[in-house]
């Protein structure tokens, strides 16, 4: 199969699952609950409160045609109102992703930038100290709650310590940058604000430290892994007795095929981030999709929540769309 | 075993003069051997029986009623009498961890059986009947995988209604997933043998080959990503009851708990971290044995 063949199958996949993502949500939202209405509004609203909300939602109607409906909307990006905040819940995950994407990419860029020397490390000195360190430090990361990590390290850094800010995004004290991406980091850079650039960074450290501190376990990990089979291979032998200086057989020859496998896990582990994120951002009252979900729940915003699901599942599939693609470049083998 | 299948040709050929198959004695020595030498392994055994132990005997090991509440010993930090200190309503914190125990084990168990079940069973029919059927459920799979398992679980939950064994059924709902990828994969292997090929020449039904042929050889794959997974289900139960999505209080469900002690970290800290602390070890000796019971089984793995 050629390149093109494949990334068609490929956008015909992303197609089909992004109508079982709808159908997915769909069930959960109009086919599970007995009564959406009711679990809206409590079993003892009156009864024509009841009859409005459900005119209103569409749900007296049959089964199928509020499928249509729900389809219709979501593809025009009308995914209903929310109940608390009043406004569309598309406005509404304009306003949280953002805060999100900050979270995410900054928990990302932390594990990377940590766990790719970790893993290379740990491969080139294998079994000795630094690699049993790094074992460890892997699996009491994948083995720890990030809501308790982030509980723990608020308590001691924040609460205690004083050393960083808490949560939120920003002290109530220093005045938020022009909002012109909603990523404040980004936003105090372009405005030239340096107090809120500082605030900002330091107010992002724990979070995006505990969100990414499992999937710099799951990076090192992998990278370690697949380190070791390409140090075995003949070729990496080959450069070495052509006489190329260590750093260059590691660094040109190894590393470069060995991050095949770490590509792939960096969209893994996005998932899980996604994931954390729902719990890190409750932790830190981070105003991200996350906490918009989770308050959602709280105060039955059924409209809100699944909104906010449906979208994260569609940047989950588009992530995993993008990481295969680029492993299809990075790895012609997989074009099979 | 009692049903010996044979996992290649070369394994029938020193069988064919004795019918007996020699003791496995041999290969659980080794197994013990490899498990001797892995510190990780070891501490992730006595982690996991410290919590059957306490599941087990808690009602003996708990100082306390887990639901007995004493106002008069409201908000107490660890002391002889109460380990971990007490909660809002004088609960010994100590105790509901104990029995908190119970709960998660009792989540792991449901939830490997169900989701294990119906993902390999998705997975071997796919696998083995293949074309169309196949790929209708491993698209049905990819859609499920489209989303964060958390998230997905969390909306399964509300949907159902939050309680104990709605967040057993929305965890297993979500879970499925990668035991039925894995199933397929076994089982197409497998169909390619050519004892499968054997059977079907002596006219066995495909229920027959599923059930004899297929499932014995893709048991102990399935087994061993059954016990890695342990832990994250552990995880995940935890994140759904800290968000109020699972057990529903006064059960002590240790999520629920970390969730309850927020409100008074910054003065009662022992009311979340405690708690919060028999999660991680459970995780962790979930996962140190999940890791070396692969190590063991899997000679692929082993380095």
């Amino acid at each position: 199969m050629n390149l093109t063949a494949y990334v068609a199958r490929r956008l015909a996949l992303m197609v089909l699952v992004v109508f079982g993502v709808l159908v997915i949500t769909f069930v959960i939202s109009h086919v599970i609950p007995a009564d959406p209405v009711l679990a809206i509004l409590g079993g003892n609203a009156p009864a024509e409160k009841v009859d409005a909300l459900r005119r209103e939602l569409g749900l007296d109607k049959p089964l199928h045609q509020q499928f249509v409906a729900y389809i219709w909307g979501a593809v025009r990006g009308d995914l209903g109102r929310s109940l608390r905040t009043g406004r569309p819940v598309w406005h509404d995950i304009w306003q949280y992703f953002p805060a999100t994407v900050e979270l995410t990419f900054s928990a990302i860029f932390l594990a990377v930038i940590l766990g790719i020397p970790l893993g290379v490390i740990s491969a080139i000195r294998r079994n000795q100290v630094h690699d049993h360190t790094t074992r460890v430090f892997s699996i009491v990361g994948v083995s720890m709650p990030v809501f308790w990590t982030g509980l723990v390290l608020l308590l001691l850094l924040y609460y205690r310590l004083g050393w960083l800010p808490g949560p939120g995004r920003l002290d109530l004290a220093v005045l938020p940058p022009p909002s012109r991406t909603r990523l404040l980091i980004v936003d105090s850079l372009l405005a030239g604000n340096w107090a809120a650039l500082r605030n900002a960074v330091g107010h992002l450290i724990m979070p995006a430290f505990v969100l990414g501190y499992v999937a710099t376990a799951t990076i090192a990990r992998v990278t370690r892994s697949s380190m070791l089979d390409i140090l075995h291979q003949d070729y990496i032998r080959t450069a070495r007795s052509k006489g190329l200086v260590e750093r260059v057989v590691i660094l040109r020859h190894a590393l470069r095929n060995a991050l095949i496998p770490t590509v792939t896990v960096i969209g893994l582990v996005f998932g899980g981030l996604l994931e954390g994120s729902v719990l890190t951002e409750t932790v830190f009252a981070w105003p991200g999709l996350g906490r918009y979900i989770t308050t959602g729940y709280i105060s039955l915003d059924y409209p809100a929540v699944m909104g906010g699901t449906l979208y994260i599942a569609l940047v989950f599939s588009v992530v995993n769309l993008i990481v295969d693609l680029t492993y299809a470049f990075l790895d012609p083998r997989i074009r099979l | 075993m009692r049903s010996w299948t044979p996992a290649s040709a070369s394994e029938l050929a020193p069988a064919a003069g004795r019918i007996e198959v020699p003791p496995r004695y041999e290969e659980l020595r080794r197994a013990y051997r490899l498990w001797r030498r892995s510190l990780l392994s070891i501490v992730g055994t006595v982690l996991v029986g410290v919590i059957v132990l306490l599941a087990l005997l808690a009602p003996w090991i708990a100082p306390y009623d887990p639901l007995a509440q004493d106002f008069s010993v409201r908000l107490q930090p660890p002391s002889r009498a109460h380990w971990f200190g007490t909660d809002q309503f004088g609960r010994d914190i100590f105790s509901r961890v104990v029995f908190g125990s119970r709960i998660a084990l009792q989540i792991i168990l449901i939830v490997s059986l169900i989701s294990g079940s119906v993902g390999a069973v998705i997975g071997w029919v796919a696998g083995y009947f293949g074309g169309r059927t196949d790929e209708v459920l491993m698209r049905l799979t990819d859609m499920f995988l489209a989303f964060p398992s958390l998230v997905l679980a969390m909306a399964f939950a509300a949907a159902l209604g939050p309680s104990l064994p709605n967040m057993i059924f929305a965890i297993s709902l979500v879970t499925w997933t990668p035991y039925a990828r894995l199933a397929r994969g076994e089982t197409l292997r497998t169909k390619a043998q050519d004892f499968v090929e054997a059977a079907r020449a002596m006219g066995a039904s495909d229920l027959r080959i599923i059930f004899r042929h297929v499932l014995p050889m893709t048991l102990s794959v399935l087994i061993v990503q059954l016990t890695l997974r342990m832990g994250t289900i552990i995880l995940t139960a935890a994140g759904l009851g800290f968000l109020g999505l699972g057990a529903q209080p006064p059960t002590p469900e240790w999520g629920a708990m970390v969730s309850d002690g927020r409100n008074y970290i910054v003065d009662q800290w022992w009311m979340s971290t405690l708690p919060g602390t028999a999660i991680a070890a459970a995780v962790l000796g979930f996962n140190l044995l999940g890791d070396g019971i692969r190590d063991i089984l899997d000679p692929r793995l082993r380095r």
